[in-house]
């Protein structure tokens, strides 16, 4: 496309024909304030933060959506402008729950962000009514607060757009306008899929993970509790965000610092059951091809996906791969396993997840995810819900020293921390896989298998392994997953193996990670930073496939026997169930 | 948006209409409107049962089928009553004091405007000049005007409909 030239306040740059005068003002180094826009998925132009002056315009434009034309000439601060946009947050303020001190975005409040920005301070600007809403807590994942929600559609776009869920959206007219689900239904009794993208788009305090610290640190404080702790790939490059370190800042070792100055009894890896998933997955697919079995297998790692294939594709249960994820799977080597080696009796321990993800919540309390009678993991917090904590017990997280994870359940390979970005777990059970079917060792060249990396939303990919070949698909984002299936659906497309991540991106992206500002993210792509921090930490690791893993071999060794053996099914393994999209009511 | 809470009496030969309405639209661009219109026109209202056959059958969201039903005021989410009681809100009857009935006959059955009493024998819809300023205030239940209405009368009105 053709280059423009543009002018923003005084300044000239050169921009893509096609460009928005949001994006040259960007170019010329001027972030012009936005509330509603959401680059790819929210450009609406409704909230009119973001109002310019366009030479020869009738009116203010607004520039997310304003199209640049070549020699325009663009104001973006001027004094009527100023004026226009105090006015538009001041107009927000009068229907907005100024709960403030005791909102859980506050500091990290974009509405708060501008007002500071532009003086507006006061809470009584105009008189009138308020909109009264009650909070929707029904769902174990998500809280809607609507006292809050500046109609900024962001969360609908999410649902709709990355998701293809689309279980929100705007109801009512003029000033009862609000966002809500069908008929007023609680979320929990909607075909939510809790992945919680809606969250990471509210630009306020609107939407929130539903909060089990206090139950955690209940258990930390009670003696006879043994409080075992697991925290996710992702988590080690996003919990920095948290602390103001740059975006996907790694921070393995002062993660479990972090966890262990909290008070947890053992300070262990997701990355271990990781690795474990990967064994189980990589034998279950092996035991597919070879025996006839239903394929494509899917990958069961993502809680979101897990709900979502159960209410918009149950005919495809079949292919979804029987292992748990890597945090049940963790949980239940918890309260198995160890609970044996320890001596302790699972019902007095509890287990707690650091996830990136609030459909972890929702994946806790599922069904047949209970191997020693008792949950599997009792808590799942997200990485915003442990940053919180650390920060209220005053540890300096910036300073901490690296620190290990205990043994046995803290060692882990390079293949288990990619899981955290799309393409990951393909990969890691590609190296795993590969290795078992030929009986060759994969060079540290062919070991990558770099056209499954990516953010790209479906990815596709064929390798000759011994006499198979094996065809396979990787999706990130719902949206994506339905291209995905309705081809595997269709017969179009005759796949081996295919991984989905609910979450755009993979967990590096999930609904439960730090909360980036739109006018960080509209510009920079979070996904590939983050990931970026994971596949350096797979690189820098002696051990990079699953199996070669120490604490894998002596579990099967000690317990469990062989791969897929009953014992492993038993307490590793587990079961969907079919849903509908839309609940019969009487 | 109040939704009703009259039990949902719709036949299979409605449902067998709505699908062939479904059905003709197939695949078409923008048909949300008209299927919603055209099931309106056979149940009368469109309750959840009548949005989620849409839902279904079409793969539309159902919360964007009942964001568009709450955006326009020609849907209803509430049947129509045997007797429909229709308060008319226009300038003459308001002056006349219309507001004072619609709220006494709110009172008197217990459901808001817009609304259909449990047990079906209700609705009220309030209408904007029905032609008989002469007559204000004007109320109309089941097809009879009653005219220079008072709110002590309206009690007595609603008891003659069985």
């Amino acid at each position: 496309m053709a280059d423009i030239k543009v002018t923003v306040d005084n300044i000239t740059v050169t921009v893509p024909e096609g460009s928005t005068l949001l994006d040259a003002a960007h170019k010329a180094g001027i972030d012009v304030p936005t509330l509603c826009y959401l680059r790819d998925i929210n450009e609406i132009g409704a909230c009119r933060m973001c109002v310019c002056e366009v030479e020869g315009a009738r009116a203010l434009v607004a520039a997310c959506v304003y199209p640049c034309t070549d020699g325009m000439v663009a104001h973006t601060n001027t004094e009527k402008i100023k004026d226009y946009r105090r006015k538009t947050l001041q107009l927000i303020l009068s229907d907005h729950d100024q709960d403030c001190l005791g909102c859980v975005r506050s500091t990290n409040c974009e509405l708060q962000a501008l007002c500071k920005r532009y003086g507006v301070e006061k809470t009584d600007y105009y008189e009138g009514s308020k909109n009264e809403f009650v909070i929707d807590a029904s769902s174990p994942s998500i809280v809607r607060d609507n006292n809050k929600c500046i109609l900024c559609r962001r969360c609908v776009a999410a649902c709709e757009k990355y998701q293809s869920v689309g279980v929100i959206g705007a109801n009512d007219r003029g000033f009862a306008t609000h966002i809500s689900s069908a008929f007023e239904l609680p979320l929990a009794e909607t075909s939510c899929v809790n992945c919680g993208q809606c969250i990471v788009a509210c630009p306020v305090g609107a939407l929130h993970e539903k909060d089990s610290t206090a139950a955690v640190k209940a258990a930390i404080a009670d003696p006879t509790k043994h409080v075992v702790v697991q925290a996710a790939p992702s988590v080690r490059v996003g919990l920095g965000e948290c602390f103001g370190m740059p975006i996907g800042t790694e921070v393995e070792g002062k993660l479990a610092a972090g966890m262990r100055r909290l008070g947890f009894d053992a300070v262990f890896d997701t990355n271990f059951s990781a690795d474990l998933t990967i064994v189980e997955e990589a034998n279950e697919l092996i035991g597919r091809v070879t025996n006839g079995g239903v394929l494509p297998m899917i990958t069961s790692c993502s809680p979101g996906w897990i709900k979502f294939i159960e209410h918009y594709y149950p005919e495809l249960l079949p292919n979804v791969s029987s292992c748990k994820s890597p945090q049940q799977m963790f949980g239940a080597v918890v309260k198995t396993y160890y609970a044996e080696k320890k001596g302790i009796d699972p019902k007095d321990i509890v287990s707690v997840s650091i996830m990136p993800c609030t459909a972890k919540k929702f994946e806790c309390g599922r069904y047949d995810q209970s191997a020693a009678g008792v949950p599997d993991v009792d808590y799942a917090l997200t990485t915003r819900e442990l940053g919180r904590m650390i920060s209220e017990a005053g540890i300096d997280f910036v300073n901490l020293p690296d620190e290990g994870y205990d043994d046995p359940l803290g060692e882990s390979t390079g293949a288990a921390v990619i899981f955290g970005a799309t393409g990951g777990v393909m990969e890691a059970a590609l190296r795993t896989a590969v290795e078992w079917i030929t009986g060759q060792e994969l060079g540290k060249d062919l070991l990558e298998f770099k056209d499954v990396r990516g953010v790209e939303g479906v990815k596709e990919a064929s390798y000759k392994v011994g006499d198979l070949e094996v065809s396979v698909a990787v999706a990130s984002g719902l949206a994506n997953a339905r291209k995905v299936l309705e081809m595997v659906k269709s017969g179009e497309k005759n796949y081996t193996f295919i991984e989905i991540m609910a979450c755009p991106g993979g967990c590096v992206n999930g609904g439960g990670q730090p909360i980036v500002p739109s006018k960080i993210k509209n510009f920079i792509d979070v996904r590939e930073v983050r990931a970026k921090g994971l596949y350096d930490l797979d690189n820098a690791r002696p051990l990079r496939r699953s199996h070669e893993n120490p604490s894998i071999k002596k579990i099967y060794d000690e317990y469990f026997g062989s791969y897929g053996s009953e014992k492993a099914h038993h307490t590793l393994h587990t079961s969907y169930v079919a849903r509908k999209v839309n609940a019969d009511h009487e | 948006m109040k939704v009703s809470s009259v039990p949902f009496k719709g036949t299979k030969e409605q449902e067998a209409k709505l699908l062939e309405v479904i059905a003709k639209y197939k695949g078409q661009k923008g048909a949300l409107m008209p299927i919603m219109q055209e099931a309106q026109e056979i149940y009368g209202y469109l309750p959840y049962q009548v949005q989620k056959i849409i839902s279904d059958e079409t793969g539309i969201p159902i919360e964007k089928i009942y964001g568009v039903a709450t955006f326009y005021a020609q849907f209803s989410m509430s049947p129509k009553g045997k007797y429909v009681v229709a308060v008319c809100l226009g300038t003459a009857c308001y002056v006349k004091g219309s507001g004072a009935i619609l709220e006494e006959v709110e009172k008197c059955l217990g459901i808001e405007d817009g609304g259909c009493t449990p047990d079906g024998k209700f609705s009220i819809e309030v209408c904007r000049c029905v032609g008989a300023c002469g007559l204000a205030p004007v109320m109309i239940v089941g097809g009879d005007v009653y005219g220079k209405l008072t709110p002590d009368r309206v009690a007595g009105i609603l008891a003659k409909y069985e």
